[in-house]
């Protein structure tokens, strides 16, 4: 689980990127033939702020 | 998913029956702006005295409710819902709103279609499915934004936050995090980057060249990469770092990392950075950084003083300067301006970019004008010190984006400001931006001549940040400013010493 | 000090390895009141959290009545009802005693149960047998057919089963179960594959041990005749592979679900046998020609420890033919529910994989931070019990696990781990 290859260099590696949020910067960058994967985010436990900050502290 | 809308009728101020419908779409979300741009397209409606369509966080219910929104069934309704919110002079007028704004809701969800594709739902699912990806781009609510940024960061992903509202010592955290892994946050409050010539959030359609941009405004680095297009150049990458990177308490950890990813390019030969003044601390790291670089530099720091640098660097003023400078090519004198015939003897500036509001201010002191603006560079001085002065308004800034999209995707909120301005007799030129490209709005230039009527105004002084391959089309978005009369400038530098010019020969 | 987020991350992976690594084998038919002691007394276990009598929903209570008459506590079931109004009949959950059962779950002295023993770990898990479809007291059927039926299985059909699973030395269910999979079940709501495989099985041992080929004939026929015949073998061995999971400090990988009819509980890892209960959901689904919604019992059974360990809704994508069965959507959109499950669950099984979707190992150990987090419940596929005792199975659907146990059970969690 713990393996740690050499980071991505942001300018020499291809893009390949993950969207959380707007949808229109997946479409934008998949125009662009950038290789784009969104998803479908919602706010940590439903947006239970006491939860959310919980789970936050319990490494999730 | 739905639960089921109740009503209540009551007797509103003017003595009017309404009726209040609230449906509650239970665990669902779906992005504010885009919530916004639905509750906006109802309102103003026939029969519709008040609607919204909001997350039912405690702060939006209380909006609602202030607004005679909230009914029975919104009281109920819990963070991780929805509120769809009418208050119309009939019940059926009311529900056939929710119902248009359900069908627009429910495009995106419609359940497990045959054609649709699944979707993870955290970071986690994705990387799983999209191991080799590189970047993370965020643009969740800033609350979330940072604990989202963090788990891209352990999966080795550089990222960029688009989102604004990050508390600037969790921006510092989450930037040391990345440095710590060698990887880079751009942002929050990155609108603009481009990456090996793709363009993220608001950017503009140039050329690849030798130009690496580094960029603590998203205007800016659209402003410059344009400029440099104008004359031919290109840029190899434009790396945004938020407006707080070069600030004391974030230290300009990104602002260093891009320079040395930039250093590290081997398409890159000149790096112009681009920023507010930065903390005097922080300017000298940037500046040793740049003393030890092998590549040449063009500094500008929008308001700063005069800076010591080494000969590999040479300091501009404005972003103009900054493309000229960079390009070897000298400032142009401005065509002759026609007088001004009107009785205003001041410039009132209405900007959508606030880096380009910051230049005009800079250009304005720099001709030994006063200014006063919402946002004041070094030099000017803030709204209310001093009546009927040169005054340049951001309209980007969190007054005017409370609760609605920033202005270069929604540039509206500069009809009111604008149209009073019009009618002013103290004001001798009006000065705007139109800002064009990827993700801005589809035509600013149209929406800015729909509100000159036919009667009198001061002169108008633009300038188009853009270029033809954008889809909006600069050459185009100019000649319908022209179709009205408007004064088009080739830079946003270049329409402020042009309305400068306008009324000091007045 | 290390960051807590990491040490549940170890602790997980133990609990997970653990789930993973246990080698569930069928080795034999018993009977209860020889492997669960306290069953001497007039116990009756029952499936889910602990529930008393007032609280029970119809089906539980005529499934009550109907073993209280079968054990001979009670003449007839007016008598049992009676018997359980006044208290003198005690319950308590299968789970606390190594035991599952199928929708009512009742477990009590005289019933053979078989036994799926985890040869990895050495512990035992019991089931009853399956009753197969129709008025069967897993539903709350309670009349003389039922009763009968019951008598011929623990008379006839246990001691035959028992008798050739030793002969066999006792069937490994693990590479059962894998082949199951390939074959489009998913062990909740389809069992065809691992029914038949098992009969294919253990039908030259029954043949060799049955004292007479009628016997044999009759053991063949009610088998063959039970599609659902191993969903009971697949819920002893998902007891069986969860029970050495419980009470590994740290982690918060989920090691029961399972509902009574009322409530809905789940069990931690961490937190042993402590159950986070919340009311049960309605299964939404499809009726049986004749039925609807309004005749539906909550949510019920067991039956979700095939969930917990990574089959059942989990395993949607090997069975597309349960994804229309239960009114989960297209049969082309199975695998969705596996991929969203993968979200929740801390790895996959390598052992058990899913063709269909690239030999996909089935996502298996549920971790509460992840099902809170991303406020996915897991999805339970389920047969629907009629809210009436004794009329059966009048549909089949997808229950959702309640959010409001594992919302529960993350902050006890929290609490233990220290953190406010």
């Amino acid at each position: 689980m713990n393996k740690k290859p050499k980071p991505p260099h942001l300018l020499d590696t291809p893009l390949s990127v993950i969207n959380v949020g707007l949808e229109t910067f997946s479409e934008d960058l998949k125009s662009q033939n950038v290789v784009t994967l969104h998803i479908d985010w919602s706010p940590p436990a439903g947006g239970d702020p006491e939860l959310g900050d919980l789970l936050s502290k319990l490494g999730a | 998913m739905f639960s089921k809308s109740a009503s209540d009728i009551r007797r509103a101020n003017g003595g009017q029956m309404t009726v209040l419908v609230n449906l509650v779409q239970h665990n669902s979300y779906a992005d504010s702006v885009a919530l916004m741009r639905l509750s906006d397209k109802i309102s103003g409606s026939p029969g519709i005295q008040e609607a919204a369509i909001m997350i039912a966080t405690p702060s939006n219910k209380e909006i609602l409710a202030t607004a005679n929104l909230l009914g029975h069934d919104g009281e109920s309704a819990g963070p991780g819902d929805i509120i769809l919110a009418v208050r119309a002079v009939d019940k059926k007028t009311a529900d056939s709103v929710i119902a248009g704004w359900e069908s627009e809701l429910n495009k995106k969800s419609q359940g497990l279609s045959a054609t649709e594709i699944w979707r993870p739902k955290t970071i986690r699912g994705a990387f799983e499915q999209q191991s080799d990806a590189s970047m993370a781009i965020i643009s969740v609510p800033g609350p979330f934004a940072i604990a989202e940024a963090r788990k891209a960061l352990m999966r080795n992903l550089n990222v960029l936050i688009f989102s604004d509202n990050v508390a600037i010592d969790e921006e510092r955290a989450i930037k040391e995090e990345a440095k710590a892994r060698d990887l880079i946050v751009m942002g929050p409050d990155c609108g603009t980057a481009i990456i090996q010539g793709k363009m993220l959030g608001f950017a503009n359609s140039v050329p690849s060249g030798k130009f690496g941009i580094v960029g603590a405004s998203g205007t800016g680095i659209q402003e410059v990469s344009c400029l440099l297009a104008h004359m031919g150049h290109g840029i190899s990458h434009a790396i945004g770092v938020g407006g707080r990177d070069l600030t004391e308490q974030v230290g300009g950890i990104s602002t260093l990392s891009a320079i040395d990813l930039l250093e590290k390019d081997p398409r890159t030969d000149h790096i112009i950075i681009i920023s507010k003044p930065p903390s005097e601390k922080v300017c000298s790291k940037i500046l040793s950084k740049i003393e030890r670089s092998s590549k040449a530099f063009t500094v500008c720091f929008l308001g700063a003083a005069l800076l010591e640098l080494s000969s590999n660097a040479r300091q501009a003023t404005t972003l103009e300067s900054a493309a000229l400078q960079a390009a070897k090519q000298e400032i142009k004198p401005i065509n002759p301006v026609s007088k001004n015939t009107g009785a205003g003897k001041r410039i009132l500036g209405l900007y959508a970019g606030g880096t380009l509001a910051a230049e005009a201010q800079v250009i304005l002191i720099d001709h030994g004008l006063s200014v006063t603006s919402n946002a004041p560079v070094p030099g000017a001085l803030p709204i209310g010190s001093g009546n009927l002065q040169n005054m340049i308004i951001d309209l980007g800034a969190d007054e005017y984006t409370q609760g609605r999209p920033h202005p270069m995707i929604e540039p509206s909120v500069r009809s009111s400001p604008f149209l009073e301005a019009c009618d002013d007799p103290t004001v001798g030129a009006i000065l705007c931006d139109i800002v064009i490209g990827n993700g801005a709005h589809a035509n600013p230039a149209g929406l800015l001549i729909s509100l000159l009527s036919e009667h009198d105004h001061p002169p108008i002084f633009v300038s188009v940040t853009g270029t033809n391959q954008d889809p909006q089309g600069r050459d185009s978005q100019l000649k319908l400013l022209e179709s009205k009369g408007c004064t088009v400038a080739n830079s946003n530098a270049e329409a402020a010493r042009m309305a400068i010019a306008s009324i000091l020969t007045a | 000090m290390e960051e807590i987020g990491n040490v549940i991350d170890r602790a997980n992976e133990q609990a997970l390895g653990v789930l993973l690594s246990g080698e569930p084998v069928l080795v034999d038919v018993v009977l209860a009141t020889d492997v669960i002691n306290v069953l001497k007394e007039k116990i009756i276990l029952h499936a889910g959290p602990p529930i008393e009598w007032k609280r029970m929903c119809g089906p539980m209570r005529g499934a009550i009545c109907g073993i209280a008459v079968f054990e001979g506590w009670a003449s007839n079931l007016n008598e049992a009802e009676k018997l359980a109004s006044q208290e003198a009949l005690e319950f308590a959950p299968n789970h606390q005693f190594g035991c599952v059962g199928p929708m009512t779950g009742m477990t009590t002295a005289s019933q053979p149960l078989i036994v799926v023993e985890n040869q990895h770990y050495g512990n035992r898990a019991y089931c009853t047998i399956n009753e197969g479809l129709g008025k069967v007291m897993r539903f709350g059927g309670n009349d003389q057919t039922v009763l009968e039926r019951l008598s011929w299985i623990k008379n006839e059909l246990a001691p035959l089963l028992g008798q050739a699973l030793r002969r066999a030395g006792g069937i490994k269910l693990k590479p059962l179960i894998a082949r199951g999979l390939t074959m489009g079940d998913e062990m909740h709501q389809r069992n065809v594959a691992c029914s038949s495989l098992l009969l294919r099985e253990l039908a030259p041992h029954m043949a060799a041990v049955a004292p007479e080929t009628e016997t044999l004939a009759r053991a063949y026929s009610f088998i063959a005749s039970n599609d659902q015949f191993f969903l009971n073998v697949a819920m002893a061995a998902g007891k069986a592979l969860t029970d050495p999971a419980y009470g590994i400090k740290g982690s918060s990988m989920v090691t029961a679900m399972s509902r009574n009819g009322t409530d809905f509980g789940i069990r931690v890892s961490s937190t042993g046998d402590r159950w986070f209960t919340a009311p049960v959901e309605m299964p939404k689904g499809l009726y049986f020609p004749g039925y609807s919604e309004s005749d539906a019992n909550p949510d019920m059974g067991d039956s979700a420890i095939v969930e917990t360990i990574g089959l059942g809704g989990f395993a949607m994508g090997a069975a597309p033919a349960v994804a229309g069965f239960v009114g989960a959507g297209a049969a082309s959109q199975a695998g969705q529910y596996t991929k969203n499950m993968a979200e929740i669950t801390l790895g996959e099984n390598k052992s058990w994989t899913i063709p269909a979707m690239d030999y996909l190992g089935v996502p298996a150990g549920i971790d509460i931070r992840r099902v809170v987090e991303t406020n996915t419940s897991p999805t339970i596929n389920t047969g629907i019990a009629h809210k009436e005792p004794g009329i059966g199975q009048v549909g089949a659907g997808v229950a959702k696990a309640p959010m409001a146990c594992f919302q529960k059970a993350l902050r006890t969690f929290a609490e233990q781990m220290g953190v406010k």
